[in-house]
């Protein structure tokens, strides 16, 4: 497990055009392994923009991001995309499953460009299926599915290449209290068997969670409180 | 090696389940693509077709025609002139023909009147084409009347129809006796139509037209290699004329195809969004809508080309043999020698499949490289 490092990283959008937005303002951050830390703030804050560019989704405009010692910050491409493959399983705010494919199916999908044994894909896939509850929904197009249902299949989705760390942005912000709690009780599985978690949410229900070992608190792109 | 191909069977599986999932829009365009290529295809193999049964057709024919020629027309040959031409090395054979063309105002068809030499024919008897006797609906032992050009009625009696396998020249054909084509077109004995020489080595045909041209100076000799180039330039204007009246069906396609390639619908936008947030790369993406273009194309390519070797070689080209053939109103019916010519093949794929598959892969990987980040938002 490796320790994830943020030095003034800086995100600025739209740069040099008339439109130009600086959604991060340098940004000094440790996120320890096995730590189960939530982004806590306003919309606008830089929650989203902060977790993409840990996530290895987005760079940052300046500034420095460190995964155990090696920089992420500079990579090409490429490189990002096995690092993101590898290390990170997201789970996003709408789900985003595909539509028309199968449950089964979109919680392969992470796994294709890895090319591994069918059988043994579709075996992993459904051993997470079962830990999660779905396993009867397997064959089901994902557009039949429930909300609590949905959110559970991006969960086994974003497990499908055993990650190191799951990143989920305001994983609850489509959920009725009883489903918020039933994911935060899913996240803690996740952490029992080793998984670090970084979410983003403004919901009581997440950072107020015993599952949360660390609230980052964020305002107009800044830290407040660590 | 075998993770690559086992890679390229994930993209291909997931591009199908896309497909299928967008069939509607998809089974649309295959549709129009088949009908694209089959109309290509049919064209392209059917004058090709017609090349070949030409070429058949021409290779029994006689290796030189002599026709004379007065005023720059051509005229009935004397008898004559078979003892002029002498003794000229490398000849084998020389006879003359008795051939004309009659219109008849029935059926407002132009057929084609022959004394055979390798069958008689008594008086009133003829022989004639499958064309003649589908379209005039008579059969053996039936009666067709003619008025000749002075005015008088000739009687005669169908004794046999030509084969279907030579329609493609015999269509329009009726044989009769000397005697009685002399009588009903007013030709004087001694004289014919034209007159053709049989020549044993292809490498003296210049030679000997060149001789009787010296010494037959009012005569044109007609070579068989000229007979064959000229079908072959009438054939591929035609080809010609069909590709220039399908090129607005062709330009409509393109613009379909260039926007359905070239314009990403926003689901499919959002779709690549998910798979590079998910841990594709760029490249995956690209290859599997590679796929996709590629499928669609390949499916399109051998559908049409599949119906169009079935529409030219099963059912004569039906849609397009009035053009291409060229037959006013003796349409022959014959079915061509299937045969597939592998640069003919390659040229219809290079121009149909090889496009559409580019077309799709500029847009995608401008979308493709695009942060994946924007799923997030």
């Amino acid at each position: 497990m490796q320790t994830i490092k943020l030095e003034q990283v800086k995100k600025i959008f739209h740069q040099g055009r008339p439109n130009e937005f600086c959604a991060i303002h340098g940004i000094d951050l440790t996120i320890e392994p096995h730590y189960t830390t939530v982004l806590k703030g306003p919309s606008g804050s830089g929650k989203t923009t902060l977790l993409s560019m840990i996530g290895c989704l987005s760079r940052p405009t300046s500034g420095r991001i460190t995964i155990g010692g090696d920089m992420l910050s500079g990579l090409p491409e490429r490189f990002m995309t096995e690092i993101r493959r590898k290390t990170f399983g997201f789970i996003f705010k709408q789900f985003n499953l595909i539509k028309g494919l199968t449950v089964l199916e979109n919680v392969m999908l992470p796994a294709y460009p890895l090319a591994p044994n069918h059988a043994a894909l579709k075996q992993h896939a459904l051993q997470l299926l079962d830990q999660f509850g779905l396993v009867s929904k397997a064959t089901l197009n994902v557009e039949f599915l429930s909300g609590g249902e949905a959110q559970r299949t991006a969960i086994c989705r974003a497990m499908i290449n055993d990650p190191e760390i799951l990143i989920a942005d305001e994983p609850t912000a489509n959920l009725d209290t009883k489903l918020s709690r039933e994911f935060m009780a899913l996240i803690q599985q996740l952490v029992d068997q080793g998984t670090t978690v970084i979410l983003t949410s403004h919901d009581p229900e997440v950072y107020e969670s015993p599952v949360i070992d660390r609230v980052v608190e964020m305002r107009d792109g800044l830290l407040e409180s660590l | 090696m075998k993770s690559f191909f086992l890679k390229q069977r994930y993209l291909i599986d997931f591009t199908l389940s896309s497909l299928l999932r967008r069939s509607g829009k998809n089974i649309g365009l295959l549709l129009v693509y088949t009908l694209i290529v089959f109309m290509l295809a049919s064209v392209m193999l059917f004058t090709h077709a017609l090349r070949n049964e030409a070429g058949h057709v021409l290779a029994e024919s006689p290796e030189i025609i002599l026709q004379r020629m007065i005023a720059g027309r051509h005229d009935l040959i004397p008898g004559g002139y078979l003892e002029k031409i002498g003794q000229v090395r490398g000849v084998m054979e020389k006879h003359g023909r008795l051939w004309g063309y009659f219109f008849d105002p029935a059926i407002k068809a132009n057929y084609t009147l022959m004394v055979p030499r390798d069958r008689s024919l008594g008086e009133g008897e003829i022989v004639v084409g499958a064309g003649i006797a589908r379209t005039r609906g008579v059969g053996i032992g039936d009666i067709l009347s003619f008025r000749s050009a002075d005015s008088r009625t000739f009687s005669f009696r169908v004794m046999d129809i030509l084969q279907s396998d030579s329609e493609l020249v015999s269509s329009d054909l009726i044989l009769l006796s000397e005697a009685q084509f002399r009588d009903f077109f007013g030709i004087p004995e001694g004289f014919y139509t034209d007159l053709v020489l049989r020549v044993r080595n292809p490498k003296e045909l210049r030679t000997i037209a060149e001789k009787l041209t010296l010494k037959l100076p009012d005569t044109r000799p007609i070579l068989r290699d000229e007979i064959m180039r000229t079908y072959d330039s009438i054939f591929s204007w035609r080809q010609g004329i069909v590709f220039i009246l399908m090129a607005g069906a062709i330009l409509a396609f393109v613009i379909f195809a260039w926007d359905k390639a070239s314009g990403l619908s926003a689901e499919e936008r959002k779709e690549i969004g998910i798979l590079k947030a998910i841990g594709w790369e760029t490249a995956d993406v690209i290859r599997m809508k590679f796929w996709e273009g590629f499928i669609i194309s390949i499916s399109a390519f051998l559908l049409g080309y599949l119906l169009a070797y079935l529409h030219v070689f099963y059912a004569s080209a039906g849609l397009f043999e009035s053009v291409l053939k060229g037959w006013a109103v003796l349409y022959p019916e014959f079915q061509p020698i299937p045969y597939i010519d592998g640069l003919q093949v390659a040229t219809l794929f290079f121009f149909t499949v090889f496009p559409y598959t580019v077309a799709t892969i500029i847009p995608i990987w401008r979308a493709a490289i695009t942060d994946p980040d924007t799923v997030m938002r």
